[in-house]
């Protein structure tokens, strides 16, 4: 039974891995990267690890997709600026 | 480089670490396996220095020299970004226009704010005790307090975060943690060794010598960090722009 | 179920490097970085982790009762989630820097920039 929980949720890490590294716009990227935040933290409590989990869960899935996003955001205000500046 | 030709070396490459990293696999211990020697130890260590929770153990006293490595990497990284991000001469601050924002999101900000902010306290509070400590509960708590910025707007956020006093107390945090190392040291033993305090009762608040110290001083730590750098990113992607024309 | 753990950590891994390696958005690279990273805290929990095995939290446990997964290598992981997170808002704020300069984040012409 545990074996099968841990084997589902590491098919679903490495599917939201796969997509969120096939995901080439950064914007959608920091959103696929907060949802492999979550799974990951599910797996690390499956896998017996509630204090891993629960660190994964505040930066993985709130940290540092909001760091993505902002940065996104500068970059593209700038871009933005420079266009209309032509 | 063509982006071919880089192509067929990522190929080339990827496949030669791909076999090793398999061939690792297949001679590693298998999953699940009943020999752990180390972690064995790690929990008899812990159990004498009477600390519930043996993660927190491992990290503030088994490895709490280990731990001040990972602290220092913090702060560089922190001072790095201070750095960066800072206002240069040819930028100018464009203050923000209020925002409209809808009142169920204000509501929900607004109600959800204290309970994250108290858990997160509470997460550092027992780290030694149950799942958490200083490393979780510090996120979780400078997040919670960024909820602010979507429940009401980036001025209120800026009124309850003034960055100089969070950046002094990242600076407080990592000489609290180095001076309980060199506390230890003139007690007559090694550095950041947990012999300054008794180790109290076994599950309760106190008990683990110095380790809530320790765990208390991370919190803040990463707590004053996470707010400092959010504020960066958040000044630069909201308030500061370049003169035009550069 | 014995290597099926470390194969996943493995294929995240190759995956982060080839995001990396093709990335056309430095933003996205960094990205795909924070990916090669997870995949080092699954190897090292799978490593850890011991069947039948609770976590090794005595609070509400009587020491001795269960057999308790490895704490070490969860100590390991913790502290790197965090600090990993502040190596990435320093690559961020590298990035931004980039896109201040040079006006660009794309790595293939920045490289066409220095000639």
């Amino acid at each position: 039974m545990d074996d099968a929980v841990i084997a589902v949720a590491l098919v679903l890490v490495a599917a939201c891995a796969t997509v969120a590294v096939a995901t080439r716009d950064p914007a959608r990227q920091a959103l696929v990267l907060s949802v492999l935040g979550v799974v990951l933290a599910v797996l690390f409590t499956v896998l017996q690890a509630p204090d891993v989990g629960l660190s994964q869960l505040a930066v993985g899935s709130a940290l540092t997709p909001l760091l993505l996003l902002l940065t996104v955001r500068k970059v593209r205000r700038r871009g933005q600026r420079e266009e209309s500046g032509r | 480089m063509s982006p071919r030709t880089r192509l067929w070396l990522v190929a080339v490459g990827g496949a030669g670490v791909a076999a090793l990293l398999v061939a690792a696999c297949l001679g590693l211990p298998a999953f699940g396996g009943d020999h752990h020697p180390y972690g064995d130890r790690a929990v008899e260590a812990s159990l004498a220095h009477r600390t519930a929770n043996t993660i927190a153990s491992v990290n503030f006293d088994q490895r709490a020299f280990d731990t001040l490595g990972e602290l220092t990497i913090l702060f560089a990284a922190v001072l790095g970004c201070v750095a960066l991000l800072r206002q240069t001469r040819d930028e100018h601050r464009a203050r923000p226009e209020p925002a409209e924002v809808a009142p169920p999101v204000r509501r929900y900000a607004l109600l959800v704010l204290p309970v994250a902010l108290l858990t997160g306290l509470y997460v550092i509070a027992h780290g030694q005790l149950s799942p958490g400590g200083g490393f979780q509960g510090g996120v979780a708590a400078a997040t919670a307090l960024h909820l602010l910025y979507l429940g009401a707007d980036y001025r209120a956020l800026e009124r309850v975060r003034p960055v100089g006093l969070y950046e002094v107390g990242d600076g407080v945090a990592v000489c609290a943690y180095l001076v309980t190392g060199i506390a230890a040291l003139l007690g007559g033993a090694a550095f950041l060794a947990n012999t300054l305090l008794p180790h109290g009762t076994f599950n309760t608040l106190s008990s683990g010598g110095t380790v809530p110290l320790l765990n208390a001083a991370v919190g803040m730590e990463v707590a004053c960090a996470v707010v400092v750098l959010l504020a960066r990113f958040l000044d630069q992607a909201v308030e500061i722009e370049e003169e035009s024309g550069t | 179920m014995d290597v099926f753990a470390y194969l996943v950590a493995a294929w995240v891994f190759l995956a982060g490097c080839y995001g990396l390696a093709t990335s056309r958005n430095l933003i996205h690279a960094v990205g795909c970085l924070s990916v090669c990273q997870s995949a080092t805290y699954v190897l090292l929990l799978a490593v850890g982790y011991r069947d039948r095995a609770t976590a090794p939290v005595f609070s509400d446990l009587k020491p001795g009762a269960r057999p308790v997964v490895d704490p070490v290598v969860q100590a390991l992981a913790l502290t790197d989630v965090v600090v990993g997170a502040t190596v990435t808002a320093l690559l961020l704020a590298l990035v931004v820097q980039v896109s201040k300069r040079h006006g660009t984040v794309d790595p293939d012409e920045l490289s066409e920039l220095r000639g």
